[in-house]
């Protein structure tokens, strides 16, 4: 079980958003910075959100922005974005968010590994803080135990 | 024993839920299989499961059920997820 890899494009530390559609956005720059999607897939991850609100707060302080697969996807990846001040998502008990992932998967199937790996992670109440504290992004894969570069 | 995690895109939130809620399950001792789906598939995906896992701020959208549902707020917590679960199925 392992992430995708995790190079510095996909990382944005210590951003500034003024609400959650701007931290949406931050981690959909990510995702196309890193070359894995397209910017239609974040107006798709903001869409989620409108759509079913708040749930993508998986835990206090940390959100999981992602959307269906779609033709806007390249490959599989993440990226990982910090706020310098948290922002409120409406999520009756885990805001503010200060640490979003953007995630995008390209078949429904593929996203068990990556969020497996994210799980191993996260289960791990000190992984939040510690990523929302790193300003380095080889502070934050060393929290995720991602690489920078892809294997192949 | 059939468990359904939902999401609202049915990829990665029900995902972490569907691993996090094997491993408790496992650790319970409790033989079950553990499905994720999206909202929108709910009557389809839902309508052999005992309990539906998911996130309070999708629990109004569910709809009717037979279904126990039980509402997880930290998804990494596996004390609550196994608190809950062990509530709902005990």
């Amino acid at each position: 079980m392992t992430l995708p890899p995790l190079p510095d494009s996909a990382i944005a530390l210590s951003q500034d958003a003024s609400n959650w559609r701007e931290a949406i956005r931050l981690a959909g720059a990510a995702l196309v910075e890193s070359g894995v999607a397209e910017p239609g897939y974040t107006d798709r991850m903001i869409e989620v959100v409108e759509e079913f609100g708040a749930y993508i707060v998986i835990a206090p302080g940390l959100a999981l922005a992602h959307a269906r697969p779609g033709a806007d996807v390249r490959r599989e990846g993440l990226a990982v974005v910090t706020l310098a001040t948290p922002v409120a998502f409406g999520h009756p008990h885990n805001d503010p968010v200060s640490v979003i992932l953007g995630l995008a998967v390209t078949t429904p199937e593929s996203h068990v590994t990556s969020v497996a790996a994210l799980a191993n992670v996260f289960n791990d109440a000190s992984a939040i803080p510690a990523v929302a504290a790193a300003t380095t992004p080889d502070a934050v894969r060393a929290v995720l135990g991602a690489t920078g570069e892809a294997a192949a | 024993m059939k468990i359904v995690a939902i999401c609202g895109a049915g990829v990665g939130t029900s995902g972490i839920l569907k691993v996090n809620a094997e491993r408790v399950l496992n650790r319970l001792g409790i033989d079950a299989e553990v499905t994720a789906s999206d909202i929108a598939s709910i009557a389809t995906s839902a309508a052999q499961a005992q309990v539906i896992l998911t996130s309070p701020e999708l629990v109004d959208k569910i709809g009717k059920t037979f279904a126990d549902i039980v509402v997880i707020e930290n998804y990494f917590d596996l004390e609550e997820l196994e608190r809950k679960l062990d509530k709902a199925l005990g």
